[in-house]
C-alpha cells in the first residue's frame, strides 16, 4: 500500500466502478444489437463470480475441510433456489458445524 | 409492524423536506414500494458486508478504510478482489483493470436498466442511481412488470446502501472481538452469495452451466499450474473471465431477445 497510498487506490477503484455503471445508464438510449457483444456481456458476470469462487473459497476459512463443508451446504441450498441470505447463512453454518465436529466431537470419538 | 410504519413515516418526512412541497399519494406509495423491495437486499448485504469488513481488516486495512471502500464502491466481488491488490502494493493498472473486468457486468445491467426507465429518470437521477446499481438492485428493478421511475429506485437503493456500509464497519470493528473460528467461518459468506447467484442460473441454462464449469477449470489452472502462478491474482481473474466469456460468446451466442439476466 505504501507505493501509492490508500487514497489513490480508493480513487482509482471507485472511479472505475462508477464509470462502468454510470456511462451505459447515461449514454445508451437505444438497444444494442451486436450479437457477440450481447453474448459476451451475458456470460461475463457468471464467469467472473465463478473464477473468484473457484478455487479461492476453499482457502477462505483457514481449513479446506470446513470450507468444503460450507461450499457443499451453499451448493445444495443454491440448487434449491434459496435466497442470497439463506445460502450465505447456510455456508457459514456448514463451516461452523464442521469446525465444531472436527474440534470437539472427533477427539471424543477417537 | 408499528416500527415499520414509524420507519415509513420517517422516510416520508425526509422525502417531503427534499421535495420542498407536499408529496402526492401515488408518488409516496412508489417510494414505499421501493423501500419494501429493498429491505431483503439490505439484510442480505448486512451479513456479506460484515464478512467483507472482517476480511479487509484481516488483510491489513484499517476499519475506516474498509468503510470508505464500501461506501464508494458498493460492490462485493470488486471489493473482494481489490483488497489483496491494495495490501500487496499492486499496480494501479492491475487494480483498475481488475475492477473494470469484474464490474463489467454492471455495464450490461446498466444497459438493460436504461431501456426500462421512465421519463422521471433525467440525467442527474441517472448519475445518482447508477452509483448503487448492484446485482441485486438491478435484479429487483428489472423484474418489475412496468418501467421504473426515480421514486421507486431511490426507495430501492436506500436501505441496501446503508446495510452495505453499516455491515462493513460492524465487521471491521467487531471482527477482532469475535473468536477466530467464527470470523473464519463468516469469511465464507461472501462466496455463499456468489454461489447463490451462479448456481440457479447454471441450473436453468445449459450453455451457462458449461460456461461456469469451464471458468472453474481455467481458474484452477491459473491457481495450480506453476507456470501460471506468477501472474498477479487481479490479472488472472481478468484473463480467465474474458477468455471463457469470449469462447462461450462464439460457441453459444445468445439471441438478441435474451438480454435480461440476474
Amino acid at each position: 500500500m505504501d507505493k501509492y497510498g490508500f487514497w489513490l487506490y480508493l480513487l482509482v477503484m471507485a472511479g472505475v466502478t462508477y464509470l462502468v455503471r454510470m456511462l451505459p445508464l447515461v449514454l445508451v438510449k437505444r438497444k444494442i444489437t451486436n450479437r457477440f457483444i450481447l453474448s459476451f456481456l451475458h456470460y461475463v458476470p457468471y464467469a467472473v463470480l465463478t473464477v473468484m469462487t473457484v478455487p479461492a473459497a476453499l482457502y477462505a476459512t483457514g481449513s479446506e475441510i470446513t470450507a468444503a463443508a460450507a461450499l457443499l451446504a451453499a451448493l445444495v441450498l443454491a440448487w434449491r433456489r434459496k435466497s442470497l441470505l439463506v445460502v450465505a447463512a447456510g455456508a457459514v453454518a456448514g463451516a461452523l458445524l464442521s469446525y465444531g465436529f472436527l474440534a470437539y466431537l472427533l477427539p471424543l470419538l477417537a | 409492524m408499528n416500527l415499520r410504519l414509524l420507519f415509513l413515516l420517517f422516510c416520508d418526512i425526509i422525502l417531503s423536506v427534499f421535495e420542498k412541497r407536499s408529496v402526492g399519494v401515488k408518488e409516496r406509495s412508489l417510494f414505499r414500494k421501493g423501500l419494501t423491495d429493498g429491505l431483503p437486499i439490505c439484510f442480505g448485504y448486512l451479513s456479506v458486508a460484515f464478512a467483507f469488513g472482517i476480511f479487509a481488516v484481516n488483510s491489513g486495512l484499517r476499519p475506516w478504510q474498509a468503510l470508505l471502500i464500501s461506501m464508494t464502491n458498493v460492490t462485493s466481488a470488486g471489493q473482494l478482489a481489490a483488497v489483496p491488490i491494495i495490501t500487496a502494493g499492486g499496480s494501479l493498472l492491475e487494480l483498475a483493470a481488475s475492477q473494470f473486468v469484474i464490474n463489467l457486468r454492471y455495464a450490461l445491467m446498466s444497459v438493460s436498466l436504461s431501456q426500462r426507465l421512465d421519463s422521471s429518470m433525467t440525467l442527474p437521477h441517472r448519475l445518482a442511481i447508477s452509483f448503487v446499481n448492484t446485482d441485486e438492485v438491478y435484479a429487483v428493478a428489472a423484474s418489475r412488470p412496468e418501467t421504473v421511475g426515480r421514486r421507486y429506485l431511490y426507495g430501492l437503493i436506500l436501505t441496501p446502501f446503508f446495510g452495505w456500509s453499516f455491515g462493513t464497519i460492524a465487521g471491521a470493528v467487531t471482527g477482532d472481538l469475535l473468536p477466530s473460528f467464527l470470523t473464519s467461518a463468516l469469511g465464507i459468506a461472501i462466496y455463499g452469495m456468489f454461489i447463490a447467484i451462479v448456481v440457479p442460473k447454471a441450473r436453468d441454462d445449459r450453455a451457462m452451466a458449461v460456461c461456469v464449469l469451464l471458468a472453474a477449470a481455467v481458474s484452477c489452472l491459473f491457481r495450480y499450474l506453476p507456470a501460471l502462478q506468477a501472474i498477479p491474482q487481479g490479472f488472472a481473474i481478468i484473463l480467465c473471465a474474458v477468455s471463457v466469456s469470449a469462447v462461450m460468446a462464439l460457441a453459444a451466442p445468445v439471441d438478441g431477445k435474451e438480454e435480461r439476466h440476474g
